[in-house]
């Protein structure tokens, strides 16, 4: 038994404390817009936020993250208003299958608290989630819309 | 607003799909008095026709059968059945109907197959005419009700007006009494001419994005059902070879497990309460294969066999020929040959294959994305053993298809593990790695290119000679002509919709067909990836050859492919050919046709100690007849380059031991944002034809960018991956 404190609610998850963050995120407290890709931090479609930084929590563990403030993107919205990444990730039609977009978007909300007019070389250090749909020229539009917005 | 209707997958949703046999969200037939039937949609709505539903308050939801997987296509369909409705287009939503109600209707719905660039170029004509019949259903219902000649009648934005009295109502307020009309003479259903469309034709916003950036949104592997199970698999990883043993007693009292399975002859499954802790288990399961002779097949000794093709001795399959290449080459004053090839491609999509079942002995329902509905409907019912109308497949939005969710492998194992569970839903989940060994793989090719020149540099005579393997040999055999696989010819044929764009005195295309053990599937471009590598690289070696520019000597031998030739012109202008680059940067351009469109990409690129490749820009041109949604067709170009130059530089799946030897992403790159340029798209859209938008363009990512590297380094490349040869991106 561990707990979690997921977008801001705390929550008792029953499941051994090596399991993946990410697991215990989609089927034990059942948020699943965080998506598994690869199960090796490689492709970035687990992407949550630990204490507002952007990691992959298919390579996190349940022990690892106790004590900390976990967001994933059912969170990232506050109240009924989605983030401005959100907001220009649909005025931009930025997703094409969309099963990676939430660790986009992630990834994104993360670069701009840190760096909130990234340029482009910033945005290439900073994002590297896979997309086999291949919306890079929308994502990388977006992340300046949103910057500006 | 407009949204896609997923299907409910709460308790009740689940009970009423599991409880009414062959029903769905067509419940039932109303039957007034003294009129027709009433198709009556699961909210009450009348159907006035099996694309359109209307709502009192003039939602339109309209049926889309084909796929969504991130290609437009839902929202495209939705706005050409809009346009001849004449619906307003903020009201819209969209639904799937379901293979079982289709197959209850006689396939109303037609064809549910979303492949080969077909979603949109296919169906375009019967979905126009099933928005055009609903709008004069609609509109002979207003004039009905008014006692005014339908002529006198017009309809926009869902309203109809009595333009001689300037009555107004709404399709709304008339759908009941329009949907009891019967619907006109296929004969009276006019379209409109595309260039008055108004909601078609334009760059509208997709349907389907707000849950795409929410999190809300449910694909396949997000279902959750009462009281389900999970499932991880494991199938033989030596193709075509069996599963002997497992030794389940190792695995005993492992958490959450709940049962270990044999699935077909092949495959070993673990069921548990979550997925990780069935992917736990399975990993620490003793497996035993029974593996055969393909384990001693490896990538070096297909690569054997298939050059052995390459040799004219040896039978090959014609696909295309005029005048006598080989003689003409016996006798030529000047030869070029060169040998290339390509290699097992993995699909990868983002989201890992799934399937989720539930069966009983009364009904077997699958919820799963899958690009074709009525295949994954068909593989549930053999691999359940149900009759149709037990039967159900519920689409879910695909997390990438590219080709491989049209097969219904996972689908079959899905139903096969439900079996043995009845009235348990199980969710199986495939791992990356078990997505990586178990693909349907893009094909292995290799060609032998031999281009003969007169003493004027014209080019008399091209032999292009094909070894390897085929996809319809394998998953669609019925579809050989005479043993002969014309998808193979894919960008050489001499007609059709994958034509070649060059006339050649003397031309000979012909096809050794080899089949390694390795099972092929369709990826997205199939055979166009290859061939346009082979060609186009070619007519630059050819054009080198001579010292002539590689855009001039193309369009000497395309003056009788005039579409061919403008989308090469629209590429070659925008791209500045002819005119200087800036320093330190080299082009490289290619054409091809595919999927009944045309298409032209160019690339600039700089190489930095001679392997570290930077795409500054990419232009691209497409002729695809028509274009329903141009920001969507933008996206399919760019997407196209972006997965076309993953697997350039980054793929190939190589064979070890009968096996592939790639796990994951790790081994099975993708590129990121970093990696690719913008890319500028030219649309010329001449009319006429329906071409197709999802595939064609990836056959001219690789050659422009590797015509671009002989530009900038003089050297040829003809050999794909670039991983292979130490090249990457800078």
């Amino acid at each position: 038994m561990a707990n979690l404190t997921i977008n801001g609610k705390s929550i008792n998850v029953d499941v051994e404390d090596d399991t993946p963050l990410l697991w215990a995120i989609r089927e034990n407290v059942g948020l699943t817009g965080t998506k598994y890709g690869c199960g090796i931090a490689q492709c970035g479609a687990c992407t949550v936020h630990i204490d507002g930084v952007a990691m992959r929590s298919c390579g996190i563990t349940v022990s690892e993250a106790v004590g900390k403030q976990i967001t994933t993107i059912e969170g990232l919205a506050s109240g009924g208003t989605l983030h401005k990444v959100q907001q220009a990730w649909v005025a931009n039609d930025v997703p094409q299958c969309g099963y990676c977009q939430a660790g986009m978007i992630m990834a994104v909300a993360a670069l701009l608290k840190e760096k909130p007019k990234p340029t482009d070389q910033d945005i290439d250090e900073a994002i590297t989630n896979i997309c086999r749909c291949g919306t890079f020229q929308q994502v990388r539009a977006a992340i300046h819309s949103a910057a500006s917005a | 607003m407009n949204k896609h209707v997923m299907p409910k997958l709460n308790r009740r949703a689940f009970v009423i799909g599991t409880a009414a046999a062959g029903a769905g969200l067509a419940i039932g037939l109303d039957i007034p008095f003294g009129g027709p039937q009433v198709v009556r949609a699961a909210d009450g709505s009348p159907e006035v026709n099996v694309w359109v539903v209307i709502r009192p308050d003039n939602t339109t939801v309209i049926r889309v059968a084909r796929s969504e997987m991130g290609q437009g296509t839902l929202t495209g369909l939705a706005q050409l059945v809009a346009e001849e409705l004449e619906c307003d287009w903020s009201k819209v939503v969209t639904e799937y109907p379901t293979p079982g109600q289709s197959v209850a209707r006689k396939r109303a719905w037609g064809d549910f197959s979303t492949g080969g660039s077909r979603g949109i170029r296919t169906s375009q004509e019967y979905v126009r005419k099933g928005g055009a019949t609903a709008r004069m259903m609609l509109v002979q219902a207003a004039a009905n009700e008014w006692k005014v000649p339908v002529s006198e009648c017009t309809a926009a934005n869902s309203v109809i007006t009595h333009t001689p009295s300037g009555k107004t109502t709404t399709y709304g307020k008339v759908v009941e009494a329009a949907a009891k009309l019967t619907p006109p003479a296929d004969a009276d259903v006019k379209l409109k001419d595309p260039k008055d469309w108004k909601i078609a034709g334009k760059g509208v916003k997709r349907l389907d994005t707000v849950d795409k950036t929410t999190g809300a949104m449910i694909y396949g592997a997000d279902v959750k059902l009462p009281g389900m199970l999970n499932a991880a698999i494991k199938d033989a990883p030596v193709f075509g070879s069996k599963l002997k043993s497992y030794d389940e007693a190792k695995i005993a009292g492992m958490k959450g497990v709940k049962k270990v399975m044999k699935v077909g002859d092949s495959a070993v499954a673990v069921v548990a309460d979550t997925w990780w802790h069935a992917k736990t288990a399975l990993d620490a399961l003793p497996i035993v294969w029974d593996e055969g002779e393909n384990a001693k097949v490896s990538s070096e000794s297909i690569a054997k066999w298939l050059a052995e093709g390459l040799d004219n001795s040896q039978p090959a399959f014609i696909g295309n020929q005029n005048g006598d290449a080989k003689a003409a080459i016996a006798s030529a004053v000047k030869k070029v040959e060169a040998v290339y090839n390509y290699p097992y491609q993995n699909h990868a999509t983002m989201e890992p294959l799934n399937a989720t079942a539930v069966y009983t002995a009364d009904k077997c329902e699958v919820w799963c994305g899958t690009q074709n509905g009525e295949a994954a409907f068909a593989a549930t019912m053999e691999a359940s053993g149900l009759p149709a109308e037990k039967c159900e497949v519920h689409k879910l939005i695909l997390g990438g298809g590219f080709g491989r969710r049209g097969m219904t492998d996972y689908v079959r194992q899905a139903v096969l593990i439900a079996k043995e569970m009845p009235g348990t839903p199980v969710k199986l989940l495939w791992s990356r790695e078990e997505d990586m060994a178990q693909g349907k793989f893009h094909p292995v090719t290799q060609c032998k290119l031999t281009g003969a020149f007169d003493a004027d540099n014209n080019l008399t005579a091209l032999h292009v000679r094909l070894s390897g393997q085929s996809i319809l040999y394998t998953v669609r055999p019925a579809a050989l002509v005479n043993g002969m696989d014309t998808a193979a010819f894919q960008g050489l044929s001499p007609s059709g919709d994958a034509a070649i764009g060059y006339s050649v005195p003397n031309l000979l295309v012909e096809h050794s067909m080899r089949n390694p053990h390795v099972p092929p599937g369709f990826w997205r471009g199939v055979n166009v990836n290859q061939n346009a590598i082979y060609m186009e690289c070619f007519m630059d070696e050819l054009a080198h050859s001579i010292g002539q520019d590689p855009v001039e000597f193309r369009r000497k031998l395309m003056s009788k492919h005039p579409k061919h030739l403008a989308v090469l012109n629209a590429v070659a202008e925008k791209i500045g050919w002819g005119k200087p680059a800036p320093q330190g940067v080299y082009r490289g351009i290619a054409q091809v046709m595919g999927y009944g469109s045309y298409v032209a990409g160019a690339a600039e690129i700089s190489v930095t100690d001679g392997n570290k490749i930077k795409v500054h820009r990419i232009v691209a041109s497409t002729d695809p007849g028509y274009i329903v949604n141009p920001a969507q067709v933008e996206r399919q170009i760019a997407g196209s380059f972006v997965y076309g130059l993953s697997a350039l530089f980054y793929g190939g799946c190589t064979v070890k031991d009968g096996k592939m030897e790639q796990t994951n992403f790790d081994t099975y790159n993708s590129m990121r944002i970093a990696e690719m340029p913008k890319v500028e798209c030219v649309m010329v859209p001449s009319g006429g034809f329906w071409g197709g938008v999802g595939e064609p363009t990836i056959g001219v990512a690789a050659p422009a960018v590797l015509n671009a590297y002989f530009a900038a380094t003089g050297k040829r490349i003809r050999s794909v991956p670039l991983r292979d040869q130490n090249i990457t991106f800078a």
